[in-house]
């Protein structure tokens, strides 16, 4: 990890008409730290994992990126998109390419890569998750936990310099959900910035750097994993821990 | 008069037959044309009226495209073509450009709203991971989401089309020859109304389903992502 602060977040809140979803939420996340966002549903976990590449617009607060305010209008957010990858629970491939097309579109479109180096590089990136003989197939054709390994590296493909993930298990069967695992196992190994919002309390110990209870949109609790799981502070992550392990 | 002789009588005589292949021209002249300004104006008016309700934005465009769609669709296809060609269009002579602008104006706000639901119809999911790749919100349309629209409402959209060429046949309205005015001409000059009239219909059923048959070939050929 270094000091190198990728996302500045400062009294961030978010409300859906009358409900308060995110309240005043501050926080860091830096190079090649793995966060991992735990808390009940409808706590606003994903709400605030949206709002780092901006999704969901806030109400209130700031967020930089690098130094850069991207809440602020001026700002194209399209640029920096391109930087934050991002998973999503229902993998959200494009149904009607095929999978080496999902993986090269955004290159060649976005950051005007020749063609060919785009195909080379997913391949080389379907052979790593071994689905490189799916590449000309449609997503219709692949099971849940290849779609959702398609989608990691279809966003890795933009050269993300942090990844999102939403969920990244939750829609599928539980014997797929290993293999979705050991794909962002081995990308925190390779030292991507991840910020993962998911009920894998297990992958979170493992893997997480910092782990942070979200709960009534706010932060109840952030720590190592190890003094998280091991002596929670907070009454309600006890509770809710009680209730999940 | 024998079948055969009424045959002659009203295709072969005076060369009749070639009055039919005239307004059979101008049918699919003024159809092809009237489909191509209708998808361009029934996508621009959809993109338009679903960008605004996606995000708030060109609310003055989404105001004109929503008096076009309720001006059209509120009053008849042959009012507007006379309309076309007497006031608006009164000191322009062809006849057969005022019938494609009049038809594909009218189209293009069945279309649009056809495209619409289409647009509105693909899953959100699939806007999100196009914009968090950093596509841009017109490139999302373009790239991602419409084509897909496109596959869903390829059924409802050649129905429209269809709907549109047995819709030109109003065109005698405003004295062009198209097919229906042809076989008209003919029976008024024979006295003969089931041989030329029928000649017609079944002219026109031949187009619709070959036209039917094309678009189920197309449908299929999109659908093979599905599979």
């Amino acid at each position: 990890m270094s000091d190198k602060i990728l996302f500045e977040i400062k009294n961030l809140s978010k409300s859906f008409d009358k409900l308060d979803v995110l309240n005043n939420i501050s926080t860091e996340i830096r190079e090649g730290e793995v966060v991992v966002i735990v808390g009940p549903s409808g706590s606003g976990k994903s709400t605030f994992l949206r709002s780092l590449n901006l999704l969901e617009t806030p109400t209130s607060g700031t967020i930089e990126f690098e130094g850069t305010p991207i809440t602020d209008k001026k700002v194209n957010i399209d640029e920096y998109r391109q930087k934050i990858g991002m998973v999503f629970q229902h993998f959200n491939l494009f149904p009607h390419m095929t999978i080496l097309k999902n993986m090269t579109i955004g290159p060649v479109k976005l950051l005007k890569m020749d063609e060919e180096d785009a195909k080379k590089e997913a391949m080389a990136l379907l052979e790593r998750i071994g689905l490189e003989d799916k590449a000309n197939a449609y997503p219709s054709q692949l099971s849940g936990g290849q779609k959702q390994r398609v989608a990691i590296v279809r966003a890795l493909c933009m050269h993300p310099e942090v990844m999102l993930f939403d969920e990244p298990t939750s829609a599928l069967d539980p014997e797929m959900v290993g293999e979705v695992l050991e794909v962002m196992r081995e990308l925190a190994k390779d030292g991507m910035t991840m910020v993962i919002v998911t009920h894998e309390m297990g992958f979170a110990k493992e893997v997480a750097t910092r782990v942070l209870f979200v709960d009534e949109g706010q932060i109840k609790e952030e720590n190592t994993p190890d003094l998280f799981f091991g002596k929670p502070q907070n009454e309600r992550l006890k509770e809710f821990l009680s209730k999940v392990l | 008069m024998t079948f055969k002789e009424k045959l002659i009588q009203n295709f072969i005589e005076e060369e009749r037959y070639k009055l039919i292949f005239k307004g059979l021209e101008n049918t699919l002249i003024i159809t092809l044309f009237a489909v191509l300004l209708g998808i361009l104006l029934g996508f621009l008016v959809a993109t338009i009226r679903s960008t605004y309700s996606k995000t708030g934005k060109l609310f003055i465009l989404d105001r004109i495209c929503w008096i076009y769609i309720t001006v059209i669709r509120g009053t008849p296809m042959i009012v507007q073509l006379l309309i076309m060609y007497y006031v608006i269009f009164a000191s322009y002579n062809s006849k057969i450009v005022v019938a494609i602008l009049a038809f594909g104006i009218n189209s293009g706000a069945y279309v649009s709203e056809i495209v619409r639901s289409g647009i509105m119809a693909v899953d959100a999911g699939q806007f999100e991971a196009g914009r968090s790749l950093g596509f841009s919100y017109a490139q999302t349309m373009i790239y991602i989401i419409l084509p897909q629209a496109f596959k869903n409402i390829l059924p409802a959209l050649a129905n429209e089309f269809i709907v549109l060429l047995k819709e030109t046949s109003v065109a005698g309205y405003i004295g062009l020859t198209d097919l229906t005015h042809a076989g008209d001409i003919i029976r008024s000059r024979t006295y003969e109304a089931l041989i030329p009239l029928l000649a017609v219909a079944v002219i026109y059923l031949i187009m619709v389903a070959g036209l039917s048959y094309l678009v189920g070939l197309w449908e299929r050929r999109l659908r093979a992502s599905e599979r």
